[in-house]
C-alpha cells in the first residue's frame, strides 16, 4: 500500500470528475445549437405579405440571402426585396434560463414550506406539547427593558456556546426575535417603511 | 479649578510622551491610545515617564501626518471592551469618530507591514479589500439582477399561458425557433399554450377570453398574496422601494437587519412575484436595495469594512451605483445616481469604486444576457433621426406635464401613506395588497397596454415605427396599402389602429396614474421608476403622435415648412415618449443629471441630450414650484428618519442657545461629576433618565466641562467591571479622573471609568448662530454637540433637536413623526458608542470658541473632533 499512489489516484479521480462536470456544465450553460437564431423581418413587398423568417445560422450568415428561404421573389427582385428586410442576430442561453427558473422555484417552494411550518404547524405542535402557558411565556420574554440588561447581552454575546445545536437554536431564536421586532415596527407601529 | 485643568493637561501630555518615547514618534491622536488607557492598570507608570520634554512631541502630534511607527505597547494593550464602538438599532453613527478609527487602523497596519512577509501580505490584503468588496458586490448584484429579470419575465408570462415543451421558457423563448412566418401569427406558436387553450381546448371565442381573464386575475392575486405573506413572515424590511431608507442609512443611520441576508433573499424572491403580479410597480428601486444588501453582506468578509460603519457606507454608495447600473443598464448613470440621489459622503475614492462596481455589475448582467437581445434592459432603443428646434416646445410641455405629475403624485401618495400610517387602515397590509392587486388585474386585462408587462409597454412606446413593428400604434394608413416603400419612413396619416391605440393609451394613462398612487407604499417590494416612466412614455407618445399628425396635415405652416416636407420623416413619436418618461421620472424624484445620463444610456444617442435636459429641467422647476422635496425626501420626512438634507439651506438667525436643551421650563441638565459619584448613584441616574449620554463636569460648584460619557458605555463598563474586577460594590466610588480621589480607608475599591470618557466632545458657545451649527452637523456628521458659556456647560444640541428646530421653522402643520422617539422609549438603554476619548485631550479641555476649531480647515478639523459622541436621543441631559 503506497500512500503516494493513493493520493495520485485520488487526484486523477478528482481530475476526471472535474472534467466530467465541466463537460456537463458546458452542455448546460454554453450555447447549444438551438440558442442562436437569425430573425429576418421582411415588410410587405408588392403583393407579397410581410414575413418573418427565423434560421439557426451563425452571425456571419445572418443576412437575408441565407435566411429567407424559400425566396418569395425571383432572381432579379431578390436584391430589392432583401434591401427592405431587417435581420437581427440573437442569442440566448437556455441552460441559464432553465437553471435560474428551477433554482428560483425551488427556493420559493422551500420558503413557502417553511412559512407554512412557522405559521401553522409550529404553533399547533407547541400547543399540543406544552399547552398554553408556555406559549404565552415565550412571547413575553422578548423585551428586557432594563438598561443594564443590554450591557449584559452585549457582554455575554462574546462568550461562544460550545454546542453546535445550541448555537443553531440560539441563532434561530435571535432571528425570530428580530423578525418579530421588525414586524412590530413596520406593521404595528408604522415607524419605518410606511 | 484652573489647577485641576492644568493638571489634566499636564498629565495627558505626560502619558502621551511616555508612550511616544516607548515607540519613537507614534502619533497619538486617536482612540487606540485611550483604549489602552482603560485596560492597563499601570497608568501610573506611564505618568512616571518623562515629564521632561512635553513640547516637542506635542508639536509633532499637532503636525498631523507624522509617519507613525510600530508600537508594541499599543498592540499589547489594545483589547477593546466587547460592544464598545458599535451602535444600537435606530441610532446615528458618528462619522468623525469612525473615520478616525479607520485612520488609526490604517496607521497600525502600515507601521507593521515591514515586520514580516505575513504582515506585508496582510497590509496588501487590507489595501485591496476595498476593490475586492466592490468587485464581489458588483458580481452578486449583476447575478441577482439577471435572476430577477429572467424569473420575472417568466412569471409574468405565466399569467397568460405556459410553454409545454419546456416549462421554464417564457413566451418569447418558447417560440424561439417556431416557423410561423406571417405577421398575423408572429405571437403564436404550437408550443405556447394559453390557459384557455389548455383548459377549454379552444383559443378563440368569448369563453376562452373569460377563461384567460379569470386565470390572469387568479395568478395576479396568488403572486401578490405570496409576496406579501413572505414579506410579512420572513422579512418585513423587504417591502417598499428601499431608496428612502438607504438614503437615510447612508447619511449615517442604523437600521439593523435592513441590509441583512433575509432581507436580501426575501426581497429578491418577492420582487419577482410583485412584478409578475401586474401591480403598477417596477423592479429598479428595489434592485438598488438588493445591491446594497450584497454590499453590506460582503463587507462582513473584510474587517476594514465590517467594523467601521463609515467605511461600510462607502461600500454601500458603490453598491447603489451597481444597483442602478444593472437596473437600467446604465453604469455611468448609476454612478451619478449614487452621487446625486443617495449618497451623503462621496469622496473621490468612492466615486472610482462606484464606477468599478457599476462596471462589474453591468458586465455580469450582460454576460447573463437575460433578455436575449444582448442588452442590459428590455427597453433599449436606438434612434438616429434628428430633432428640430421647434420640437423643444412640445418637449418643454412634456416637462411641465412631468413636473405637475410629480407634484401631484407626491402630494397624493404622501397623503395616502399618512393615512395608512396613522389610521386603522394600516393594520391590514395583506388585505390591502390583495385588494389593490385585484383591482389592478380586473381593470388591466381588457386594455392591451395595461395587460402587458410595464417594461414591455415602455419598450413598445419608445420604439419607433419601422418595418419591424407590428403593434397597433404603427398602423398608419399608408402601411395598409402595402405597396408603398418603407425605407424612408415618412410621416403618414394615422390609420384606425392608431386612433384606437390613442384611446387605449389615454385610458391606460389614467389607470396608471391612479393605481401608482395607491401602489407605492404597499407592503411588497415596489419601485417607482418604471410606473413613472410608463406614465411619461404614454403621455409622450400621445403628444408625439399628435405633433406628427399636425405636421402631416399642416406641412405648409411656417413652423413645419422648412424641414418637414411631404413624405419626409420629421417627427419621431418614440423620442417624445422617451422625453416624457424622463420628465415624469424627474418630476417625481427631482433628479436631473443622473436621470438624463440614465436615459441617454438607454438610447445610445448623444443628439437627444438637449431635449432631455430641457424636459428634465422644466419638470424640476415646475415640480419645485409646488413643493421642494422629491418623493424620497417626502417619505423620509413622513417616516421621521433623522436625515439632515445637505441640499436645503438654513437661513434663519436663531442662536445655539435657543435650540439647545434643556429649555427654560425643563429640568436642569443631567450631568455627572468627575469624581464624587458612587456606582449606585450612577446607576440610579441611568435608570431614571433615558438620555444616551451625559456631560461630565468637574464638580457641582464649578460646572466646568470635562468630557462626555455615553450611557451605553457606562452600563457596559460597569457590567464589565462587576465581572472582571474584584471588589466593585454598589458604594464604590466612580471617577473619571486620572487618579483615584482620596478616599477613607475602609471604602471599597473605586471604579475608574476614564477610558469611556470622551474628553474631546464638540462644543460651541451659546452665541453661535444656528446656521453654523447646522453646517457642522451636516458636514461633519455629528450627532450631538455641547453648548458652553465661559467653559460652563449650559446644554446640548443633538441632531434630533436640529431636525425639530428645522421643522418648527418650516412651520409645517403636522408634527414630526419621530420614529426614533418611539425607539428611545423602547430601548431605554440604548447605547451610544465610543468610549475612547482622544488622547489630545488637552486641546479640547479648555473650551475653544467654535470658530477657532472650525477655522482650522478641512484637514485639521476632523482630527480635532475625532471622538464625538453621537446620540440622537440623548437629546438633553
Amino acid at each position: 500500500w503506497d500512500p503516494g499512489q493513493t493520493v495520485h489516484l485520488l487526484f486523477m479521480y478528482v481530475c476526471v470528475m472535474l472534467h466530467r462536470t465541466h463537460n456537463q456544465m458546458k452542455t448546460y450553460l454554453l450555447q447549444n445549437s438551438e440558442d442562436i437564431r437569425c430573425k429576418c423581418i421582411c415588410p410587405p413587398y408588392r403583393d407579397i405579405e410581410g414575413q418573418i423568417y427565423k434560421q439557426n445560422v451563425s452571425l456571419k450568415d445572418c443576412n437575408c440571402l441565407h435566411v429567407v428561404e424559400p425566396m418569395p421573389v425571383d432572381g432579379k427582385d431578390v436584391e430589392a426585396y432583401c434591401l427592405r428586410c431587417e435581420c437581427k442576430y440573437e442569442e440566448r442561453s437556455s441552460g441559464t434560463i432553465k437553471v435560474t427558473i428551477i433554482m428560483y422555484l425551488s427556493i420559493l417552494g422551500l420558503l413557502l414550506l417553511y412559512m407554512v411550518y412557522l405559521t401553522l404547524l409550529e404553533p399547533m405542535l407547541k400547543r399540543r406539547l406544552f399547552g398554553h402557558s408556555q406559549l404565552i411565556q415565550s412571547d413575553d420574554d422578548v423585551g428586557d427593558q432594563q438598561p443594564f440588561a443590554n450591557a449584559h447581552n452585549v457582554l455575554s454575546r462574546s462568550h461562544s456556546r460550545p454546542n453546535m445545536l445550541n448555537k443553531v437554536e440560539h441563532a434561530q431564536q435571535r432571528w425570530r426575535r428580530q423578525v418579530q421586532e421588525q414586524r412590530k415596527s413596520v406593521f404595528d407601529r408604522h415607524v419605518v417603511l410606511s | 479649578m484652573e489647577s485641576e485643568q492644568l493638571y489634566h493637561r499636564g498629565y495627558c501630555r505626560n502619558s502621551y510622551n511616555s508612550i511616544a518615547s516607548a515607540s519613537s514618534d507614534e502619533e497619538l491622536l486617536d482612540g487606540a491610545g485611550v483604549i489602552m488607557d482603560f485596560h492597563t492598570t499601570e497608568d501610573d507608570n506611564l505618568l512616571d515617564g518623562d515629564a521632561a520634554s512635553p513640547g516637542s512631541n506635542y508639536a509633532m502630534s499637532n503636525g498631523g501626518g507624522v509617519a507613525s511607527s510600530t508600537t508594541h505597547l499599543l498592540d499589547f494593550l489594545e483589547e477593546p471592551i466587547p460592544g464598545v464602538g458599535t451602535y444600537d438599532d435606530f441610532h446615528t453613527i458618528d462619522w468623525v469618530r469612525e473615520k478616525c478609527k479607520d485612520r488609526e487602523r490604517h496607521r497600525k497596519i502600515n507601521s507593521k507591514k515591514k515586520e514580516s512577509a505575513w504582515e506585508f501580505t496582510k497590509s496588501l490584503y487590507d489595501a485591496w479589500s476595498g476593490w475586492l468588496v466592490v468587485t464581489l458586490t458588483g458580481l452578486a448584484s449583476g447575478a441577482l439582477a439577471g435572476l430577477i429579470d429572467i424569473a420575472a419575465d417568466w412569471m409574468n408570462d405565466l399569467k397568460e399561458g405556459v410553454c409545454l415543451s419546456a416549462m421554464w421558457f417564457n413566451h418569447e423563448q418558447c417560440c424561439w425557433t417556431s416557423n410561423e412566418t406571417t405577421f398575423a401569427e408572429r405571437d403564436k406558436c404550437p408550443q405556447w399554450k394559453s390557459w384557455a387553450e389548455l383548459i377549454l381546448g379552444q383559443a378563440e371565442g368569448p369563453g376562452s377570453y373569460i377563461m384567460n381573464y379569470f386565470m390572469y386575475i387568479y395568478w395576479a392575486l396568488s403572486f401578490a398574496f405570496l409576496a406579501v405573506c413572505l414579506v410579512k413572515v420572513f422579512a418585513p424590511y423587504a417591502c417598499g422601494s428601499g431608496i428612502p431608507e438607504i438614503k437615510t442609512i447612508l447619511s449615517g443611520f442604523i437600521i439593523r437587519g435592513y441590509l441583512g441576508k433575509w432581507t436580501l433573499m426575501i426581497k429578491t424572491i418577492t420582487l419577482v412575484l410583485a412584478v409578475a403580479s401586474g401591480l403598477s410597480l417596477g423592479k429598479e428601486g428595489p434592485l438598488v436595495h438588493v445591491a446594497c444588501c450584497c454590499g453590506n453582506i460582503f463587507s462582513y468578509l473584510f474587517p476594514k469594512y465590517s467594523k467601521n460603519e463609515a467605511k461600510k457606507r462607502e461600500v454601500l454608495s458603490a453598491a447603489s451605483a451597481a444597483g442602478v447600473s444593472v437596473a437600467f443598464g446604465a453604469p455611468i448613470g448609476g454612478v451619478l445616481f449614487s452621487l446625486e440621489e443617495v449618497s451623503y459622503y462621496f469622496p473621490l475614492k468612492t466615486l472610482w469604486r462606484s464606477f468599478f462596481a457599476a462596471l462589474v455589475a453591468a458586465f455580469v448582467l450582460r454576460s447573463i444576457n437575460p433578455f436575449g437581445n444582448s442588452r442590459l434592459v428590455l427597453f433599449y432603443v436606438e434612434y438616429h433621426t434628428p430633432w428640430y428646434l421647434f420640437e423643444l416646445i412640445p418637449f418643454i410641455l412634456l416637462g411641465v406635464f412631468g413636473g405637475l405629475w410629480g407634484a401631484f403624485f407626491i402630494r397624493a401618495n404622501i397623503a395616502w401613506c399618512r393615512r395608512r400610517k396613522s389610521t386603522r387602515f394600516g393594520k391590514y397590509p395583506v388585505l390591502e395588497v390583495i385588494l389593490v392587486a385585484a383591482i389592478t388585474a380586473v381593470v388591466a386585462f381588457p386594455n392591451p397596454y395595461t395587460r402587458q408587462n410595464t417594461s414591455e409597454l415602455i419598450k413598445e412606446l419608445f420604439t419607433d415605427c419601422g418595418p419591424l413593428e407590428s403593434s397597433q400604434l404603427c398602423q398608419y394608413r399608408s402601411q395598409m396599402n402595402g405597396s408603398k416603400a418603407f425605407t424612408d419612413n415618412p410621416n403618414r396619416p394615422a390609420g384606425p389602429g392608431v386612433y384606437s391605440a390613442m384611446w387605449q393609451l389615454c385610458l391606460a394613462l389614467i389607470f396608471k396614474i391612479i393605481m401608482t398612487i395607491f401602489t407605492f407604499g404597499l407592503k411588497v417590494p415596489s419601485g417607482l421608476f418604471i410606473p413613472s416612466m410608463a406614465i411619461g412614455a404614454i403621455a409622450g407618445r400621445i403628444v408625439g403622435i399628435a405633433v406628427e399628425q399636425l405636421a402631416y396635415y399642416h406641412h405648409d405652416w411656417f413652423l413645419f415648412k422648412e424641414w418637414c416636407e411631404v413624405g419626409a420623416d420629421c417627427i419621431t413619436p418614440g423620442l417624445y415618449a422617451m422625453v416624457g418618461a424622463a420628465a415624469c421620472l424627474g418630476g417625481v424624484t427631482r433628479m436631473t443629471v443622473s436621470l438624463v445620463v440614465i436615459v441617454f444610456e438607454l438610447t445610445g444617442g448623444l443628439e437627444y441630450i438637449v431635449p432631455l435636459m430641457a424636459a428634465v429641467m422644466t419638470s424640476k422647476w415646475v415640480g419645485d414650484a409646488f413643493g421642494r422635496e422629491g418623493i424620497y425626501e417626502a417619505h423620509i420626512r413622513l417616516n421621521g428618519y433623522p436625515f439632515l438634507d445637505a441640499k436645503e439651506e438654513f437661513t434663519h438667525t436663531t442662536l445655539a442657545r435657543e435650540v439647545m436643551r434643556p429649555r427654560r421650563s425643563d429640568p436642569p441638565l443631567a450631568v455627572l461629576t468627575q469624581d464624587d459619584l458612587t456606582v449606585e448613584e450612577l446607576q440610579s441616574v441611568i435608570n431614571e433618565t433615558s438620555y444616551n449620554g451625559f456631560p461630565v463636569i468637574v464638580s457641582k460648584e464649578s460646572q466646568r466641562l470635562v468630557g462626555f460619557a455615553l450611557r451605553r458605555d457606562i452600563t457596559i463598563a460597569i457590567e464589565n467591571a462587576r465581572r472582571k474586577q474584584e471588589g466593585i460594590m454598589l458604594n464604590s466610588r466612580v471617577y473619571f479622573t486620572q487618579h483615584a480621589p482620596t478616599l477613607p480607608a475602609d471604602s471599597p475599591r473605586p471604579l475608574k471609568l476614564r477610558s469611556i470618557l470622551d474628553m474631546s466632545p464638540f462644543t460651541v458657545t451659546d452665541h453661535t448662530p444656528m446656521e453654523i451649527v447646522v453646517d457642522i452637523f451636516r458636514k461633519l456628521g455629528l450627532r450631538q454637540c455641547l453648548v458652553t458659556h465661559n467653559g460652563i456647560v449650559l446644554g446640548i444640541i443633538t441632531k434630533k433637536n436640529i431636525l425639530e428646530h428645522l421643522e418648527e421653522l418650516k412651520q409645517h402643520t403636522e408634527p414630526l413623526a419621530a420614529s426614533w422617539y418611539y425607539h428611545k422609549k423602547r430601548h431605554p438603554s440604548s447605547h451610544g458608542s465610543n468610549g475612547k476619548p482622544g488622547s489630545r485631550v488637552h486641546h479640547v479641555q479648555l473650551i475653544r470658541s467654535f470658530q477657532d476649531g472650525w477655522g482650522g480647515g478641512g484637514g485639521d478639523d476632523s482630527e480635532d473632533e475625532e471622538e464625538q459622541v453621537c446620540l440622537l436621543n440623548g437629546s438633553n441631559l
